[in-house]
C-alpha cells in the first residue's frame, strides 16, 4: 500500500506519516502542492492520496479534479484532510468525486476511521 | 472632522441659496447677476473640493511618514512597520515550525524505546509465569535471570531517556508565550492601520460628495464577491460555531457527506 501525502506545511505531512505508519501504512511519498503531487502519482503507482485543500500552485480540490479526470488514476481513493470547513465547500469536493473528508484538527482516531472507511468500500 | 462637515456645509447652503437666487434672476432677465451667481457658486465648489483634496493629500502624507514606506523619507533605512510586522510574523511561523519538529522528533526518539521495552516485559511475563508454575528447568533459569537483569537495567536507562525527551517537550512549548507577544504586537499595528485607513476613506468620500462622483457599489461588490471564490481555500474558520455556512467538527462533516448519500 503506498500513499501520497499532499501539504503545503512539512509539519503536518510529518504528523499525517506518523499517524499512517501507526496504522501499519509504512510506504508512503510527499508533495507540498498539487503541482509536484500530480506527475508522482502519474509515475508512482500509488494506492491511496491523502491531501490538504488549500495549498500554494495547485490547490487540493483542483488536484482532485484532476485525478478524477485522468483515464489511469480516476480510481484513485482520495481523502482530503483540511481546515477548509465551509458546508459549500465539503459540498463540491463531494461532487468533485472525494472519498472522505477531514476537517482539521482531528484526532487519531477519526483519520483511522475514515482510512479504513474508504479501504472498506473500495475493496467490496 | 468638523471643518469637513462646516465647509461642505457651507457649500451646500450656498448652493441652496444661489439656486433660488438663480432661478430669481433666470425669471426677471437679469443673466449678468445669474452668470456672476453661476460663477460664485464655481468658487465656493473649488475652494471646498481644494481644501478637501489638500486635507486628504496631507493626511496621506503623514500616513505615509508613519508606515515609513517613502524611499526618498531618511527613516527609509529603517525597515517600515509593516515590513517589521511581516518578518514577526515570518519568526512566528518559523518558531512554531520548530517547535512542532523538535516535539516530533523527541516523540519519534522515545517511541521506539518504549515499544522495545513493553515487548520485552511481555515476553519476559509470559516466561516469569512458566517459572512461577514451576516449568522452568535450572538452566533455563540461569538464562531468565540473566534476561530479567538485563531488562531492568535496560529500563531504568530507557525511562530516564524518555522522561528526559518528555521534560524537552514540555520545554519546546515556549514558543507560547513568544509568539503571543509577537501576535499582540501585530494585531495592535493592524487596528491602527484600519482606523488610518478608515479616516482616509472618509476624506476621499468627502472629495467625492465635492467633485460629484459616483462609485459604482455593485461592481465593487462584485468585485469582492468574485475575490472569495470557494475553491480558493479560506483556511481556518475562526466562529465556526455561529456561522450557518461552516460546519462546527468532524462530525458535521460526516452527517453533511452523508446526507448527499456518502
Amino acid at each position: 500500500m503506498k500513499i501520497l501525502i499532499v501539504d503545503d506545511f512539512s509539519t503536518m505531512r510529518r504528523i499525517i506519516k506518523n499517524l499512517l505508519r501507526d496504522l501499519g501504512f509504512t510506504n508512503t511519498a510527499e508533495a507540498d502542492d498539487g503541482n509536484t503531487a500530480l506527475p508522482m502519482l502519474l509515475s508512482g503507482n500509488f494506492d491511496f492520496l491523502v491531501t490538504d485543500w488549500n495549498m500554494p500552485g495547485m490547490s487540493g480540490i483542483d488536484l482532485l479534479k484532476q485525478v478524477r479526470a485522468d483515464d489511469r488514476l480516476k480510481h484513485l481513493p482520495v481523502l482530503m484532510v483540511t481546515a477548509e470547513a465551509k458546508r459549500e465547500q465539503i459540498i463540491e469536493a463531494a461532487q468533485a468525486g472525494v472519498n472522505g473528508y477531514v476537517v482539521k484538527p482531528f484526532t487519531a482516531q477519526v483519520l483511522k476511521e475514515k482510512i479504513e472507511k474508504i479501504f472498506e468500500r473500495v475493496n467490496s | 472632522m468638523d471643518q469637513n462637515k462646516s465647509s461642505l456645509g457651507d457649500f451646500e447652503s450656498t448652493l441652496k441659496k444661489h439656486a433660488v437666487e438663480l432661478v430669481d434672476s433666470l425669471e426677471k432677465g437679469r443673466f449678468g447677476d445669474a452668470v456672476q451667481l453661476i460663477h460664485e457658486l464655481n468658487q465656493t465648489r473649488d475652494r471646498g473640493l481644494y481644501q478637501e483634496v489638500g486635507k486628504l493629500t496631507r493626511e496621506l502624507h503623514s500616513a505615509i511618514v508613519s508606515f515609513q514606506i517613502d524611499p526618498h523619507m531618511p527613516q527609509a533605512e529603517e525597515v517600515s512597520q509593516i515590513t517589521d510586522a511581516t518578518e514577526r510574523l515570518s519568526y512566528v511561523v518559523r518558531l512554531t515550525e520548530n517547535a512542532a519538529n523538535r516535539t516530533m522528533d523527541l516523540v519519534e526518539q522515545g517511541t521506539p524505546v518504549l515499544n522495545e521495552l513493553s515487548s520485552e516485559a511481555k515476553a519476559l511475563s509470559v516466561d516469569w509465569q512458566r517459572f512461577m508454575r514451576r516449568e522452568v528447568a535450572a538452566e533455563e533459569f540461569r538464562e531468565l535471570a540473566k534476561r530479567v537483569d538485563s531488562f531492568l537495567t535496560r529500563s531504568e536507562q530507557g525511562t530516564r531517556v524518555v522522561s528526559g525527551h518528555l521534560g524537552d517537550i514540555l520545554l519546546a512549548q515556549d514558543y507560547q508565550d513568544l509568539t503571543g507577544q509577537v501576535i499582540k504586537r501585530v494585531t495592535q499595528l493592524v487596528t491602527e492601520v484600519e482606523s488610518n485607513l478608515l479616516k482616509l476613506v472618509l476624506m476621499a468620500s468627502q472629495v467625492d460628495r465635492f467633485a460629484g462622483i459616483e462609485h459604482d457599489q455593485q461592481q465593487l461588490r462584485d468585485e469582492k464577491d468574485h475575490e472569495i471564490h470557494p475553491a480558493r481555500g479560506e483556511g481556518p474558520q475562526i466562529h465556526a460555531d455561529t456561522r450557518e455556512d461552516v460546519v462546527s467538527g468532524q462530525d458535521d462533516v460526516d452527517d453533511l457527506l452523508s446526507s448527499l448519500g456518502f
